[in-house]
């Protein structure tokens, strides 16, 4: 469904990116971890189109998207959930979902659809129908995080970016939202790529992952796998090496 | 005439002159939300406006109704060929440069339009007759009534627009976050065309309606583009109610000031309350505390 190949991203002189490769299968959750700086923000920033690779290939469903601006990039149905939400924080809860089906609006798509699509997402996240009149600025760190994920949703993406959505959350929230990840492949058949700190929760939802460091994929295996091997345990699980190799 | 009556024909005049600096101020807020830019060359599109009605009228030899039509529609065209040729081109430019790019492109236009017409001032007709009213004393010329009916119905359309279509909160949105309105879909390159081509088209309004009363010339744009600029720094720079709020009462300041101090303080009045409220409230008169959770 998705294919990087060789993509070299820059910042300025800084070299993000370096010759990554990685694709993910249809309806497969993919996560990306490493520590900060690693490059994980930069892959989802180079997909949607924010950060364009130096050279490289994109392929969404066998096309190239890599010379693509942004919005054409959401039109061919990646979404993205930005890092720290960046809801539309003056707009009402309501306004910024109906933003979130903006290029449906567009192409003229009949408003009973995106108005259904708009219930689908309350019944996801009742909080959000709660507050639907309220401005998303007000929302608690949790509630935001929920607006930005059905947002994202309004645009009926085949393909969603997810960025550290359980940064600053409390357990009991971020497992919600990680329910609904999985409810959202289940039932759509969503493929999801997530980037995450919190590398243990989201091995043990992914399928695969993808191991970066230093802007460069060093390891990529089977999540299940992730979780066992010894390396990764100690650099991203918390785990002690004195647990791990010397006992 | 009574001092009562006085009162009130102050008034008249200063809510009209209001009017026109709101509509003004409006087009510098709308493109500042949409870019940051404080386009100065906001008063050009008001000066174009007047200028071209004239020339549709007596060079064209339209009617006024084609001539006002047509001469929004070249002004806006002008805004949007500002944009492309003088603010698109540039990548992540600083605010001085766009400063000087808007200051320049003011001067550029206000010499073509001094080479292409010329110095003089012109009167416009008024769109109905000059046949004053009389209102409790006061007397009301019609094109007064006219530019209360058309600023309320500009002021009506924007709010209307940026509230409840989907384009224009999808413009609010790329004032407020503009990555994320790239996120969702939203072409912000475009949105940016479109706030310089609704800002142009409001001051060719403003230039039209307000030309029969103060008559124009080539170089009208440079004052009451800075008193819309005033009117909208009185109003925090809102897109909305606040600018028409800071446009009404700096025309009423004005006038009060024209009539019971002395008409040459007039636009001194305008540029000592601009720096006041830029020393003592930045964030404009009415602009509330954002409240917001992080």
């Amino acid at each position: 469904m998705l294919k990087l190949k060789n993509i070299n991203t820059y910042y300025g002189q800084v070299h993000a990116l370096k010759t990554v490769s990685m694709h993910l299968n249809k309806g497969e959750i993919v996560t990306l971890i490493g520590a900060n700086g690693a490059g994980k923000t930069t892959i989802l920033n180079t997909i949607s189109g924010i950060t364009p690779p130096r050279d490289g290939e994109i392929l969404f469903e066998g096309e190239g998207i890599v010379k693509l601006p942004p919005d054409r990039i959401v039109r061919r149905g990646v979404s993205q959930v930005p890092e720290g939400r960046q809801v539309f924080k003056p707009l009402s809860v309501e306004d910024n979902l109906e933003l979130g089906a903006y290029l449906r609006y567009r192409s003229r798509e009949g408003r009973g659809e995106i108005r259904k699509d708009l219930e689908k997402v309350y019944e996801l996240f009742p909080r959000l129908l709660e507050r639907r009149k309220q401005m998303a600025g007000t929302l608690s760190g949790g509630e935001q995080q929920m607006l930005a994920i059905g947002r994202a949703l309004m645009a009926k993406p085949r393909l969603l970016l997810l960025d550290e959505p359980s940064m600053g959350l409390a357990p009991l929230v971020v497992q919600e939202i990680f329910r609904v990840l999985e409810m959202l492949r289940h039932e759509h058949g969503t493929t999801i790529l997530l980037v995450e700190q919190n590398a243990k929760a989201a091995l043990k939802l992914a399928d695969r992952g993808y191991v970066l460091e230093t802007g460069k994929v060093i390891l990529e295996e089977v999540a299940s796998e992730l979780l066992e091997n010894k390396e990764v345990q100690r650099a991203y699980l918390g785990r002690d090496k004195k647990e791990i190799w010397e006992r | 005439m009574e001092f009562a009556q006085q009162l009130l024909q102050y008034l008249v005049s200063g809510f009209s002159t209001g009017a026109i600096y709101a509509l003004i101020g409006l087009g510098f807020a709308i493109i500042y939300n949409a870019t940051g830019i404080i386009n100065f060359a906001q008063g050009e599109f008001v000066m174009l406006g007047g200028m071209l009605t004239l020339f549709f009228l007596n060079v064209a030899r339209f009617g006024m109704i084609p001539s006002i039509i047509l001469a929004i529609l070249v002004a806006t065209l002008c805004g949007v060929v500002f944009n492309r040729l003088a603010i698109k081109p540039l990548k992540k430019p600083s605010p001085l440069n766009l400063v000087i790019i808007t200051i320049g492109g003011s001067i550029l236009m206000r010499g073509l339009a001094m080479l292409i017409w010329d110095k003089d001032t012109h009167a416009v007709p008024a769109f109905s007759g000059s046949e004053p009213l009389d209102l409790a004393g006061a007397t009301i010329l019609p094109q007064h009534l006219w530019i209360f009916g058309i600023t309320i119905l500009a002021i009506a359309g924007n709010k209307f627009f940026f509230y409840y279509t989907i384009s224009g909160r999808a413009m609010r949105a790329c004032s407020y976050n503009s990555r994320a309105a790239s996120l969702v879909g939203i072409a912000v390159e475009r949105m940016v065309l479109f706030s310089f081509l609704l800002s142009s088209a409001l001051g060719a309004v403003a230039g039209i309606i307000v030309a029969p009363l103060t008559m124009t010339s080539y170089d009208v744009g440079v004052m009451l583009g800075l008193k819309g600029f005033c009117a909208a720094i009185i109003g925090g720079m809102s897109s909305g109610i606040g600018t028409v709020l800071g446009g009404i009462i700096l025309g009423i300041l004005e006038a009060l000031g024209a009539g019971l101090i002395s008409s040459g303080y007039k636009d001194a009045i305008a540029f000592i309350i601009l720096l006041l409220i830029l020393f003592v409230r930045p964030q404009g008169l009415f602009r509330k505390a954002e409240t917001e959770r992080v």
